[in-house]
């Protein structure tokens, strides 16, 4: 099951610094472990994860196989305009994933 | 000179909320030293469990919330067309597992609860042991529980369950020849390798334990100790599982809930 949990305030003022919190459910196999049978698992991770702000990309990050299961990833950005932000995931074997946070900006 | 007033109010409101809050961090009872699993784990580890937005067993809860409302079996059924909001109908529910089973005649836990609602009533496959479908139910009803005291059922028939739980505790097994009762109740707080003894309390199963990287229930600890000290495991859901769980839950009565928790 991919899912993802990611949060953020819905409501900021213009200009202020926003913390945003994403939290996926990924087993991030490493590809150098045996499995049950003995045989090398596939590596299996999340290999980017990007986050566009009304199309602007304001936070990418590329994963590697040092990085744990779940991977949990804060960053803050700044609250420019109403809109909304969009986060993907994309990895391994043709994993994606997206969730799209609305935010109202006032003032 | 404005800020005068607000200042007085704070000097004399401050004590108070001090007391408050030692109050509430206070155990059950002023004699109790009975302690929290959470209480031996690393300050941040304990921020991953406290912070729901940080806690990686909101996964598994996510999961169960979805399978709550999911029709399955030939009943066309689900958790919630029966049970309804499981916010409601689950509160205190997982406080009180194990809890003395009439069909099988023996006690059983959360997850065979489970289970047994899913063959019976929605009459559904069962889910298998330790899958992330049945953790993730598990997880959410657990949740429904959260910050309240365990309370075992005052059930009669239970007895026999607790008492059998209780002996299993304290008996030597496997190759090292240590029973449960030798670390958990006689040497908590030590060192066991890299990590402290607790003193086994079962307050935040299911639990995502960093070590395994997912969610686990009670009995995949249990397991893990008994493999740990050499001795045969018991198969998934054996009785005499499941009765050690019975008795570990009238050990912590009282203690707060804390699952779905987050472990070393």
């Amino acid at each position: 099951m991919a899912r993802a949990l990611v949060h953020m305030p819905a409501f900021a003022r213009r200009g202020a610094v926003i913390e945003i919190r994403a939290l996926i459910g990924h087993p991030m196999e490493i590809g150098y472990r045996p499995g049950a049978d003995g045989k090398v698992l596939g590596r299996d991770i999340i290999r980017r994860f990007t986050c566009r702000y009304n199309g602007e990309i304001v936070f990418a990050a590329e994963l590697q196989q040092a990085i744990a299961a779940n991977p949990y990833i804060a960053f803050y950005t700044r609250a420019l305009e109403t809109g909304s932000l969009e986060f993907t995931w994309e990895g391994d074997s043709g994993f994606a994933h997206a969730e799209t946070m609305p935010i109202t900006v006032t003032g | 000179m404005q800020l005068r007033p607000t200042l007085l109010a704070l000097v004399l409101l401050l004590p108070t909320l001090l007391l408050l809050l030692l109050l509430c961090a206070a155990p059950v009872f002023a004699d109790d030293t009975r302690r929290s699993g959470a209480e031996f784990i690393s300050p941040s580890t304990r921020a991953m469990q406290r912070d729901d937005t940080l806690n990686p067993a909101m996964l598994a809860v996510g999961d169960g919330k979805l399978l709550w409302q999911r029709k399955a079996g030939r009943s066309d059924t689900s958790c919630a067309g029966c049970h309804g909001d499981a916010a409601l109908s689950m509160r205190g529910v997982a406080a009180r597992y194990p809890a003395f089973d009439a069909h099988t005649n023996a006690a059983i836990n959360l997850g065979q609860r489970i289970n047994a609602c899913r063959v019976r009533h929605q009459q559904a496959e069962p889910l298998r042991f330790e899958t992330e479908a049945l953790l993730g139910i598990e997880s959410y009803v657990a949740l429904q529980s959260r910050a309240m005291p365990l309370a075992p059922p005052p059930d009669a028939r239970l007895q026999a369950a607790v008492q059998r739980g209780q002996q299993l505790f304290s008996q030597r097994i496997g190759q090292l020849n240590l029973s449960c009762a030798q670390c958990h109740d006689a040497n908590w707080g030590r060192r066991l390798g890299g990590a402290t003894i607790p003193q086994g309390h079962a307050l935040a199963y299911p639990v995502y334990r960093l070590e395994w990287q997912g969610m686990g229930s009670l009995q995949r600890r249990l397991r893990n100790c008994m493999s740990g000290v050499r001795a045969d495991v018991p198969p998934p859901n054996a009785q005499e599982l499941v009765d050690l769980e019975a008795y570990l839950a009238t050990r912590a009565a009282g203690m707060r809930m804390e699952a779905p928790g987050v472990r070393p």
